[in-house]
């Protein structure tokens, strides 16, 4: 993974001193909260329900265990004991003291790690596949590109005073993870005839309260061109952005209204403008960066390792989460683990100090000393030998980790809601335990099969409820939270944004109309049939019909 | 509103005149861009003292065929949050301006190094913090991984400091 140089040392240590200055500055009274406000949030420091928020980027998902062992500390030391790991593949700890901040920030950067631009209306981190450098399907791994993203984007002085947030997500793979099409861009890696590595652009996707999906401005673009592209893009959005309301504020707006065509000729005319520019800089550092993401030292293994064949034989248990919670790996004899954070009754992405260093134990010892962080909020290790596997389970088993849910009901993703959130309108976490502890039967939630609920507790969709195939919306009814369920959402490669069943339900109904709702897909579903599939098949209203006839 | 050149604080020499108020017969003065494109043919015999106050909605491009005859251009910041005036001064750079670009309203001393960064060289600045403020403001980060920009001594560009002997962007001519 990359490693930072002199440079990057020396620019997160400024940025570390120089935020120090700002915050002793606010203690001090010589700024107003209103004029912290901008500068804290370029710092991942939100003021929220009861404390400050502070939100630790974790580029692309991707970690040391050094890096998760110094996460540890810092949930022990200066939170409560846990951290959250966000749909954005970041952590956010959510009872900070402002004293303390400046402090947290240097143990983050003696780890090579920061928490710039994690919120603010700037580019924020960019996030990728889970499973990149690892899986199957993979035409090449993205993360040298989300480096080179994430060094450009890093306190770019044209582009940190934004109409609006701007979130950018990349996939190297065909079967896309990380929901590049609901992203402000979203790119997609793909070869042209001769070979050649080039990239989808596809702007404007995006949830909140007005879900899109994404249009493609560039069928190919050659990837020494990634950021004089980018450039344009973002000089159109900063030019042109509504400002006048931020809900209309997204780059999904402009292209919305503007129209896609005029879009993409305003980016190309941009584009064109300053044609001088040479590439060859960006070209070498991508070369550069792309040495950090070497293949690892795999060996060369059996397919069939006959210790971890018996082990599933004799442990249901194991073959169960074997089933569940691991995935094809590009090279025989290796496979991709998947550590459910959503262990029943829990708070979805939750991990404590002690799990978070168990974690990177294991890393350490059978993973290259590499994880991930999904957006589903799971960690991955992406490189684990299946003769390890067994002893990998057990010692998460000790641990609370071994869940064998994962991309099943009980993996749901939830956004903190109104427990933490100043903007939530509803509670998101009981709703999500509630549901977790309905389906609690493991032998249930392989029956009904891969599935993804997901909960906002307002329409900002930070829970992305519009893309879950069941996506539940939290809202304010005169005072009484009430909660929407929509069908038939998708993140996927195949994206779209899911459909209003009907009236909303009460917080302690819904884990019934999920349960109608499993129900009514069981009794209809083909043989082997999965939840979003047959939803496309047979519409709403059979769901409708279950839902609502008795009431 | 003190003006903020080269850190430290100085007197505007410029007049900053409206659409409808007469020209100013020996000094240097601002229009409007709407007044520069009605009146330019007029404007001929003041080159290089000839300044336009831009607004957030100007497009760098349509100001092409008078930048090589601008003595100075105004971009604006009504708020600090709104920052469509760097990229209008980044791509007026771009197209070769080379004269004074000076910022005004909301500038606050934590985004002045943003704002030389895009190229703009002086700033109308409030009152309410000192010249330390601005001056220890200025020089907060002396590292940037974008290529391309304003560099004052001191700031070094990191991709270009790790492949040398390759030539930025453009070249850097104006260090205000």
């Amino acid at each position: 993974m990359y490693r930072y140089d002199e440079f990057d040392h020396q620019f997160v240590k400024e940025r570390t001193a120089q935020f120090r200055d700002q915050a002793s500055r606010r203690l001090s009274g010589d700024l107003s909260e209103e004029e912290f406000r901008p500068l804290r949030l370029m710092n991942g420091l939100y003021l929220q329900l009861h404390a400050y928020m502070l939100r630790v980027a974790i580029p692309y998902g991707t970690l040391s265990s050094r890096q998760m062992n110094q996460l540890a500390m810092i949930a022990d030391k200066y939170d409560r004991g846990y951290g959250h790991f966000t749909t954005r593949q970041n952590i956010q700890y959510n009872w900070i003291k402002l004293e303390d901040t400046a402090d947290i920030l240097q143990a983050l950067a003696d780890v090579e790690m920061h928490a710039i631009q994690t919120s603010g209306n700037c580019i924020r981190n960019v996030t990728t596949d889970h499973w990149a450098g690892a899986a199957a399907d993979e035409l090449a791994d993205p993360r040298p590109v989300g480096e080179l993203i994430r060094q450009w984007s890093s306190l770019h002085p044209e582009f940190s005073y934004l109409p609006r947030k701007f979130k950018i997500a990349i996939t190297g793979a065909p079967n896309d993870r990380a929901a590049v099409k609901v992203h402000d861009i979203g790119m997609r890696l793909h070869k042209n005839d001769k070979g050649e590595n080039g990239w989808e652009i596809m702007v404007g996707g995006g949830q909140g309260r007005t879900p899109m999906i994404a249009v493609t401005v560039r069928e190919f673009l050659p990837e020494r061109e990634i950021i004089p592209y980018l450039e344009a893009i973002m000089r159109v959005y900063n030019l042109y952005g509504r400002r006048d309301n931020k809900y209309k504020a997204r780059i999904k707006i402009l292209v919305h209204e503007i129209g896609a065509e005029k879009f993409r000729a305003e980016v190309e005319a941009e584009y064109a403008r300053h044609p001088s520019q040479t590439t060859e800089v960006e070209e070498r550092e991508l070369a550069r960066i792309a040495q950090y993401f070497a293949v690892p030292n795999f060996e060369k293994l059996s397919k069939f390792v006959p210790a971890f064949e018996s082990a599933k034989q004799s442990d249901h248990d194991f073959a169960r989460w074997v089933r569940n919670n691991t995935a094809a790996h590009r090279v025989d004899g290796y496979t991709i683990v998947n550590i459910s954070l959503k262990a029943t009754g829990e708070i979805a992405g939750d991990a404590t100090g002690e799990q978070m260093r168990v974690m990177a134990d294991l890393a350490a010892q059978y993973s290259f000393d590499e994880l991930r962080v999904s957006h589903a909020q799971n960690i991955v290790l992406a490189h684990v030998k299946l003769a390890d596997v067994h002893a990998v389970w057990k010692k998460l088993q000790q641990h609370g980790l071994a869940e064998a849910n994962y991309g099943l009901t009980g993996d749901i993703i939830a956004c903190p809601g109104m427990d933490y959130c100043s903007l939530a309108t509803a509670r998101s976490i009981p709703i999500s335990q509630a549901i977790s502890r309905k389906f609690a039967d493991i032998k249930r939630q392989e029956e009904i099969g891969p599935i993804k609920i997901n909960i906002s507790g307002c329409i900002n969709a930070c829970g992305h409820h519009h893309v879950g195939h069941i996506g539940i919306l939290g809202l304010d009814k005169k005072g009484e939270e009430f909660y929407q369920i929509t069908l038939g959402g998708s993140s996927s490669e195949n994206a779209s944004i899911g459909t209003i069943l009907g009236p909303g339900f009460a917080g302690h109904e819904v884990p019934d109309a999920i349960e109608t709702i499993l129900n009514t897909y069981l009794k209809l579903r083909n043989d082997g049939e999965e939840f979003l599939h047959a939803y496309r098949r047979v519409g709403a209203k059979p769901f409708k019909e279950a839902l609502y006839a008795t009431a | 509103m003190p003006l903020l050149k080269n850190n430290a604080f100085v007197a505007d020499d410029w007049v900053h005149v409206n659409d409808d108020a007469a020209l100013p017969d020996a000094a240097r003065f601002t229009v409007s861009f709407e007044r520069l494109v009605r009146d330019w043919d007029s404007f001929a015999k003041h080159t290089s003292v000839v300044g336009v106050r831009l607004s957030n909605t100007t497009k760098a491009a349509d100001l092409a065929p008078y930048i090589s005859k601008l003595a100075l251009i105004v971009v604006p910041f009504p708020a600090f949050a709104d920052g469509r005036a760097y990229s209008i001064a980044r791509a007026l750079r771009l197209d070769g301006y080379q004269s004074e670009l000076r910022g005004t309203g909301n500038v606050l001393p934590d985004q002045m190094q943003f704002m030389r960064q895009v190229g703009i060289d002086s700033f109308e600045v409030s009152e309410r913090f000192p010249l330390e403020a601005w001056q220890r403001a200025s020089r907060q980060m002396s590292l940037a991984y974008q290529r391309g920009l304003y560099r004052p001594v001191g700031e070094r560009e990191v991709w270009s400091e790790r492949h040398q002997g390759f030539v930025a962007w453009e070249e850097q001519p104006h260090a205000g």
